[in-house]
C-alpha cells in the first residue's frame, strides 16, 4: 500500500528528516511513534506533498508519488487527517464535508454524509452548526469524517488523540476500528502509546527524523528499555 | 430634506459601483492573496470595452445592457489571460512578489489601452430607457443611479448564492481560509485560484462597463479608483464580500454628506475611515486573522556579514563612484545622483520590509515629507541649505513617529494599507493646502547653496549622504537592535515570549526607515530644485516596492541591484514612445525568470557559471 524509503525532508537550512524508511501493508494499522519534534507530522506532510523540500522515494501501489502536487496524491487515494485539525471554521459541518468530498474510486469503501453522520452522531446534531462552534473532539470527528468523504484507502492520521477529551479518544479507538474493518489502511502518528497499542498491528518508533524501531506491540511491552529511551518525556 | 435625500442617493449608486470593483478585488486576494494592483487596471479595460460596443452596437436598451455584460465577460477572459500566463507560474515566490507582477500588468495596460483607443477622454452615451430624472421630494435624480442602487445589492446576492449555494463557492470560502488543506483534500488549486480570478476580474469589468453613463472614460480610470478600491476591501475585511458591500456604503455615504461640509475633504476621507476602522478592528469590519497555513513561505536566511573579498570589492565600487565625475559627462553625473537617491530610499524601505517585516504601500510619504520640510525651510523661513538639509530627516522621522504608532499595531497586508492610508493623507494634504506647499504647482526653486551648486560638487554632497545612510542602516541592520528586530519579523510570540517589547522595536524600526527615506528626499529636492505632490504620491511608493522586490527582499544588496536597475531603465525607456509598455513588459521578464529578483537571479547565475568552470 505504501513503501517510504529513505526519506529525507528539510524546512529552510535545518534538516527534519534523515533517511525514514517505513512500509504499510494492505487493510493494516500502522502506529508511528515519537516524541514532539521528532518528525512525525513531517512524514505524514511529506507523503501528502506539503513539504516542499524532499528526497527519497514515497511510493503508493507500486507509484512514485514524491515530488507530486498534493490534491493528485489524494485524488489517488490517500487521505490527511492533520494533527491542528484544520477545519474550515466559517463553513458549516455539511460544508466541511461536501470540501473534502470525491468521486468514488474503485477499490476503496465509498463514504455518504448520511454513512458518516451514523459513524459520528454528534455531528449529525449539528449539522447545521460552523465548524469553529464544535468542541475540540467533535472538530476531530469532523476533519476524519471530512477526510472519508474522498473515498481513500489509506488513511494518514496525525495524533488523532491530542487534546481531546478521554471519552472521544475512546470513541476515536472504535472508529479506527471501524475503518480497518471496512478495509482501509491507517497510519497513525501517536505519543500516546497506550491508545496507539490499542488500535494497531505494529508500531515504529522515530526519533531525530531516524527509525529507531520497527515491530510489533508484544515486543515493545517486552523491552521496556526501548520506550524508556526514545518515548519518555 | 430632499436635498439630503439626493445627497444619499447619489451616495449610494456611487456605492454600488465602489462595491462592484471592491467586491472582485477582495475575492482574488481572499482565495489566492495576491494583492491586485492590475484591477483598476480591469475596471478601466470594463468602461472602453463598454463604451466600444454601446456605440458599434446602437441597439437600445437591449443593446446596452448586453453590451455591459459582454465587456465584463471579455474582461473575466483577459483575467484568466494574466492568471494564467503570469501569475500562475509564481505563486510559489515570495510574498507580495505577484504584486509587482500586477503592477507590470497595470503599465501593459495602460499604453495598450492608449494605443488602441487613443489618449482623448471618452464621452460615453446615457443608459437608453435610464436617460432621465425622475423628481423625489422635489429634487432631480438621475434613474440610472436607481438603476446603480439596485444592480449593487443585487449582484451582493447573486454572489451570496453562488459561494453558498454551489460546490464551486464553498470551495472558494473553504480556501479563503486555508487553502493548502483544500488541496490536500484533492481540490486542484490551479482552477480553483483562475476561476476567482476571473470572477473577481469580471466583476471589476462590470464596474467599469456601468460606469460609462456617468463619467468620461479615461486613461486615468485605473489608478484613480484602485486606492479606494483597497481601502474598501481593508474596512470590509479583506476575503469578504459582504463587509466590501458595509464598506462602499459607508464610505460613499460618508463622503456624500463630509462635502457639504469640507468640500476637500473626499480626497483624504477613504483614508481617514480606514485609518480608524483598523485602529478598532484590526482586521476590517467582516474580516478574520488569516490561517496560519496555506503560506509557501521559507523561512527566512540569516542575514551575514560581509566576508573580506565582498568588502573589497565594494569599497571598489565606492572608490569608483567616487571618482566618476572626473571621467563621465556632466549629465551622466546628475543621473548618479539619482541612482544613489532612489538607492537611499529603496534601502530604507528594505530595512522596514526585510529586517523588520513591515510591508509599506507608503513609503513615498516620508521621502515625501523630508523633501517639503526642506523645501519650505528655504523657501518659507528662508535657511541655509544645510539646515534645511537637516530639518528633512526631523520632519521625516516625526510624521514616521506618529503614523508608525498607529502602523505598528497592525501585521500583514493590514499594516501595509495602514501605510497607505497614511501616505494618501499627507498627500492629500499636500495637494490640497495651496498656500502652503503650493499644492500641484509645488515648489520650485529650492536650489543647493552657491558652494555646493556645481554638479560635482552636489554629487560629492550626496555621495556622502546617501553613502552614509545606508552605511548607517546596514549597521544598525547587524546591531543588537537590528537582531531584535529580525527576531520579532520571525516570530512574534517568541520573541514577545523572551521579553521584548515588540511593538516599539518596530515602532522604532518604522521611524528610522521613516527618517532616512526622508534623508533620500533632501538629497533629491535640491538636486531637482523643486518638489510635487507626486514625491509622495502611491506610485513613487509602488515604485520603492518595485525596487526592493526585484532587487530581492532576502538579499542587502538587493534594493541597491533594484534602484540601480529601475533609475537606468526608466532613464533609457521613458525616451520612448509605450515606455510603460515596455517597463511592464521588463518587469514581467524578471518577475518570470528570478522569482527570488535580480540579487537571486545574479547569485544562482554566478552559482551556475562556477559549476559550469569547475
Amino acid at each position: 500500500m505504501l513503501e517510504i524509503d529513505g526519506l529525507t525532508a528539510r524546512y529552510g537550512r535545518a534538516q527534519i528528516l534523515n533517511g525514514v524508511s517505513l512500509t504499510l501493508g494492505d487493510n493494516e494499522v500502522v502506529a508511528l511513534l515519537g516524541r514532539n519534534g521528532a518528525g512525525k507530522s513531517t512524514t505524514m506532510k511529506s507523503v501528502m506533498g506539503l513539504v516542499r523540500q524532499t528526497g527519497g522515494s514515497i511510493r503508493h501501489d507500486g507509484q512514485e508519488i514524491r515530488g507530486r502536487a498534493s490534491h493528485t496524491i489524494c485524488r489517488a487515494g490517500i487521505g490527511y487527517v492533520p494533527e491542528d485539525r484544520r477545519i474550515f471554521g466559517e463553513l458549516t459541518v455539511e460544508e466541511n464535508l461536501e470540501v473534502g468530498r470525491r468521486p468514488a474510486r474503485e477499490g476503496a469503501p465509498q463514504w455518504t454524509t448520511e454513512h458518516l453522520f451514523q459513524l459520528f452522531p454528534n455531528l449529525a446534531e449539528r449539522r447545521r452548526n460552523l465548524g469553529k462552534q464544535l468542541s475540540g473532539g467533535e472538530q476531530q470527528m469532523l476533519t476524519i469524517a471530512r477526510t472519508l468523504m474522498g473515498n481513500p484507502s489509506l488513511v494518514l492520521l496525525d495524533e488523532p488523540s491530542e487534546g481531546i477529551a478521554p471519552v472521544i479518544v475512546e470513541q476515536m479507538a472504535n472508529v479506527i476500528s471501524e475503518l480497518k474493518r471496512e478495509g482501509l489502511s491507517v497510519l497513525i502518528s501517536e505519543q500516546n502509546l497506550h491508545f496507539a497499542r490499542e488500535v494497531s498491528d505494529r508500531a515504529y518508533i522515530i526519533e531525530k527524523g531516524t527509525m529507531r524501531y520497527e515491530g510489533k506491540f508484544s515486543d515493545l511491552d517486552a523491552n521496556p528499555e526501548i520506550s524508556t529511551k526514545y518515548l519518555a518525556v | 430634506m430632499g436635498f439630503y435625500l439626493a445627497q444619499l442617493l447619489t451616495g449610494l449608486a456611487n456605492a454600488s459601483s465602489l462595491f462592484l470593483i471592491a467586491s472582485g478585488l477582495s475575492i482574488i486576494f481572499g482565495v489566492t492573496r495576491i494583492v491586485n494592483f492590475a484591477h483598476g487596471s480591469f475596471y478601466m479595460l470594463g468602461a472602453y470595452l463598454a463604451y466600444t460596443l454601446v456605440t458599434t452596437l446602437q441597439g437600445g436598451i437591449p443593446g446596452y445592457w448586453f453590451s455591459v455584460l459582454a465587456a465584463a465577460v471579455l474582461v473575466g477572459g483577459i483575467g484568466l489571460v494574466v492568471e494564467m500566463t503570469i501569475l500562475r507560474r509564481i505563486y510559489r515566490a515570495p510574498e507580495l512578489f505577484q504584486l509587482v507582477a500586477t503592477f507590470g500588468v497595470v503599465l501593459i495596460v495602460q499604453d495598450a489601452t492608449l494605443a488602441i483607443w487613443g489618449a482623448e477622454d471618452l464621452l460615453g452615451p446615457r443608459a437608453p430607457g435610464l436617460d432621465r430624472a425622475v423628481r423625489l421630494m422635489g429634487e432631480p435624480i438621475p434613474e440610472y443611479d436607481l438603476a446603480l442602487i439596485a444592480i449593487g445589492p443585487a449582484v451582493l446576492a447573486a454572489i451570496w448564492l453562488v459561494f453558498h449555494r454551489t460546490r464551486w463557492g464553498i470551495l472558494v470560502r473553504a480556501a479563503t481560509q486555508d487553502r493548502e488543506m483544500v488541496g490536500a483534500l484533492g481540490v486542484n488549486q490551479a482552477w480553483l485560484f483562475s476561476a476567482a480570478f476571473v470572477l473577481g476580474s469580471a466583476l471589476a469589468g462590470l464596474g467599469g462597463a456601468l460606469q460609462i453613463p456617468r463619467e468620461a472614460v479615461s486613461l486615468q480610470m485605473d489608478l484613480s479608483i484602485i486606492g479606494e478600491a483597497f481601502v474598501v476591501v481593508v474596512i470590509g475585511g479583506m476575503g469578504s464580500v459582504t463587509g466590501a458591500f458595509v464598506a462602499a456604503v459607508l464610505i460613499s455615504v460618508l463622503n456624500a454628506f463630509a462635502i457639504l461640509i469640507f468640500p476637500q475633504i473626499s480626497i483624504v476621507l477613504p483614508f481617514v475611515v480606514m485609518a480608524a476602522v483598523l485602529i478598532v478592528r484590526p482586521y476590517g469590519l467582516f474580516g478574520r486573522p488569516g490561517s496560519e497555513h496555506g503560506g509557501t513561505e521559507e523561512p527566512e536566511q540569516p542575514l551575514r556579514l560581509l566576508d573580506q573579498r565582498s568588502t573589497m570589492v565594494l569599497l571598489a565600487l565606492v572608490a569608483m563612484l567616487a571618482f566618476s565625475p572626473a571621467v563621465v559627462s556632466d549629465f551622466t553625473t546628475i543621473l548618479l545622483v539619482d541612482v544613489m537617491v532612489a538607492t537611499l530610499f529603496a534601502v530604507s524601505l528594505h530595512f522596514m520590509m526585510g529586517v523588520g517585516g513591515m510591508v509599506s504601500f507608503g513609503h513615498a510619504a516620508y521621502f515625501g515629507v523630508g523633501a517639503y520640510a526642506a523645501a519650505m525651510a528655504v523657501k518659507v523661513l528662508g535657511w541655509g541649505m544645510l539646515p534645511a538639509m537637516a530639518l528633512g530627516p526631523v520632519a521625516a522621522a516625526l510624521a514616521a513617529l506618529f503614523f508608525g504608532w498607529f502602523c505598528v499595531r497592525l501585521s500583514g497586508v493590514y499594516l501595509a494599507m495602514l501605510t497607505m492610508a497614511a501616505a494618501q493623507i499627507l498627500w492629500g494634504v499636500t495637494f490640497q493646502w495651496q498656500d502652503v506647499t503650493g499644492g500641484d504647482d509645488g515648489i520650485l526653486g529650492v536650489w543647493p547653496d552657491e558652494w555646493a551648486s556645481s554638479d560635482r560638487v552636489y554629487f560629492y554632497l550626496a555621495l556622502v549622504l546617501c553613502l552614509g545612510g545606508i552605511w548607517l542602516l546596514r549597521r544598525v541592520a547587524h546591531s543588537p537592535f537590528g537582531y531584535t528586530l529580525r527576531g520579532v519579523r520571525d516570530s512574534r510570540i517568541r520573541a514577545e515570549a523572551i521579553g521584548i517589547d515588540t511593538r516599539f522595536h518596530q515602532w522604532m524600526g518604522f521611524t528610522l526607515a521613516g527618517t532616512l527615506a526622508g534623508l533620500a528626499g533632501v538629497v533629491f529636492v535640491f538636486s531637482k530644485g523643486s518638489v510635487f505632490p507626486d514625491a509622495l504620491s502611491i506610485g513613487h511608493s509602488i515604485d520603492g516596492l518595485i525596487m526592493v522586490l526585484l532587487g530581492g527582499i532576502h538579499a542587502l544588496a538587493g534594493p541597491v541591484y533594484g534602484a540601480m536597475a529601475m533609475v537606468l531603465i526608466e532613464d533609457w525607456v521613458s525616451r520612448l514612445d509605450y515606455w510603460r509598455f515596455i517597463f511592464g513588459g521588463i518587469i514581467l521578464t524578471v518577475v518570470l525568470l528570478a522569482p527570488d529578483g535580480l540579487a537571486g537571479g545574479v547569485r544562482r547565475l554566478i552559482q551556475l557559471v562556477r559549476r559550469d568552470a569547475a
